[in-house]
């Protein structure tokens, strides 16, 4: 069965059609040429293909795009230029740079939109599982950044630098490998 | 994967109506788990009836109808996020241990996408049941369970049957048998409720069941009582990696002390135990009256645990959840919730 949905992925405004099985990952990538979304497991468990979708981290592997039709979609390639012109890198990315948070880069647009996904639910004091008093406000330590990051996984181990770069974004003093 | 029909559903009666008069239809909530099922062709449904949009999305502090027990409580909508009902101040402060059996489930990604009713229905990841090329008895009826004599890490200890051994992979689950909510559910026939130790059930010889609800049959709330207990509560998680992994037993508890420190009210429920939330009344009643020292708290543990049945690969749970529960409930007398 085909469908045809409309998406605005990364500021654009995309219409097509779709089979209803396809994923929302394979529709970005495959029909879309949306690129910056990874496929990892596919199975919901790498964290490699997060976008922000409608303002929240997400999977697009577990997601069927038929379901999404009228969603907006932020990839990590659509966070540069989010500062009103094409190349400035969100503040996100470019900690990732300056941290060395990445080796070969495979889980990297994943971890940068999970990121900034995490920084904006530490900004509504979202609590996690390492919080300790549930029903006061929530800090930006290590624990509460690798737990709440757990959800992405690099196989190549740069956490010390994914953790270093989300740690400077999220104001806390700069350290790790850097 | 199978050619889908797809609809989105305009109201809850519509999807009901959809999905109950077709035994190939199924109701398509946040998708986390159906989703792989689908790619893995553990399920292979023929339609999907998209109900993530319906407006069951609220939650809301209300008195509670007189067949969920009357009194006050929260009516959590089925389409609540994970994400948004673990961090809902009202959850947060009045049954925390919801909040945090969700937050020691899934990922960041995975709570923002998956919803209330979905969490309750999802399904074993006993790995047999999720590989295809393997005999279980859940998956393909009759055709044999490959845990029993295989990896049985985490296989149930109480309430197994010679058909199927696996355990609810659920936290939220765990947490709402413990404050004994309610479910909502909405049939062809109407509306009805069902107490929440009745939704999942033991396997026996007919393990393709997770619950006693029927197709087409769809969770639309949960309905949670106040209690002073709920309000003195937490969940606790032992599992093979610090985060994002599922429970190798899992405890959910509520307490309250009366004021020479003796028990007053505790709920009890254990998650990776059995083939559903298992609620330990048994161990709730030799603790009432008394003062939870470790001691009584290991020996409620053990009359539960009397009928447990392990096998090398799992023997580690009788101890591993009489010490959790040992840990719940100090945690709990020292404030922590």
């Amino acid at each position: 069965m085909e469908t045809r949905i409309r998406l605005t992925v990364d500021g654009r405004q995309r219409e097509t059609s779709v089979d209803t099985r396809t994923t929302l990952l394979d529709l970005l990538r495959e029909r879309l040429d949306v690129t910056s979304p990874k496929k990892g497991c596919d199975h919901g468990q790498c964290g490699s293909c997060t976008v922000l979708l409608d303002g929240r981290r997400h999977l697009t592997c577990l997601a069927l795009a038929v379901a999404y039709d009228g969603s907006e979609v932020v990839t990590a390639a659509g966070l540069t230029g989010s500062e009103g012109d094409d190349e400035t890198l969100h503040p996100v990315q470019q900690a990732f740079l300056d941290h060395d948070g990445y080796q070969c880069g495979y889980c990297t647009p994943g971890q940068v939109c999970s990121a900034v996904g995490v920084l904006r639910e530490l900004g509504e004091g979202h609590p996690s599982h390492v919080t300790e008093d549930l029903t006061g406000p929530v800090a930006a330590d290590d624990d509460e950044l690798r737990e709440r990051m757990s959800g992405n996984l690099c196989r190549c181990g740069a956490y010390p630098g994914i953790l270093a770069a989300v740690r400077e974004v999220a104001g806390q003093p700069a350290g790790g490998i850097a | 994967m199978r050619e889908l029909d797809y609809h989105r559903a305009d109201d809850a009666a519509g999807a009901v109506a959809l999905v109950s008069g077709d035994p190939e239809a199924s109701f398509l909530g946040g998708g986390t788990n159906l989703v792989d099922h689908l790619k893995l062709g553990v399920a292979r449904p023929r339609v999907l009836v998209d109900i993530s949009r319906l407006p069951l999305d609220q939650v809301e502090e209300v008195e509670l109808p007189g067949d969920s027990g009357g009194g006050p409580g929260l009516r959590v909508g089925a389409n609540v996020r994970n994400s948004d009902l673990a961090a809902h101040p009202a959850v947060r402060s009045g049954w925390p241990v919801v909040s945090r059996a969700l937050l020691a489930g899934a990922s960041g990604q995975l709570r923002h996408q998956a919803t209330t009713g979905g969490n309750l229905m999802q399904r074993t990841r006993c790995v047999y049941f999720q590989d295809v090329t393997t005999a279980c008895n859940k998956r393909e009826p009759g055709s044999g369970c490959s845990a029993i004599g295989g990896y049985a890490r985490y296989n149930a200890v109480l309430g197994a049957s010679e058909h199927c051994v696996t355990v609810h992979p659920s936290d939220l689950a765990v947490a709402l048998a413990a404050v004994d909510a309610v479910v909502v559910v909405l049939g062809p026939d109407g509306e009805r409720r069902v107490p929440f130790e009745e939704l999942h059930r033991l396997p026996g010889d007919a393990p393709e069941r997770d619950t006693t609800l029927a197709h087409g049959e769809l969770i639309t709330a949960v309905e949670l009582p106040a209690s002073a207990a709920a309000a003195t509560s937490t969940y606790h998680k032992a599992r093979d990696r610090a985060s994002y992994a599922f429970a190798l037993v899992s405890v959910a508890a509520a307490l309250e002390l009366d004021e020479a420190g003796r028990v007053a009210d505790v709920r009890i429920a254990w998650g990776g135990i059995a083939h559903k939330p298992w609620r330990a009344r048994v161990a709730e009643q030799a603790l009432l009256g008394a003062e939870p020292t470790e001691e009584r708290v290991a020996a409620a543990c053990a009359d539960e645990l009397a009928d447990a049945r392990t096998s090398e690969g799992n023997a580690f749970k009788v101890p591993m959840v009489t010490a959790a529960t040992q840990h719940v409930l100090q945690s709990l007398q020292g404030g922590r919730r």
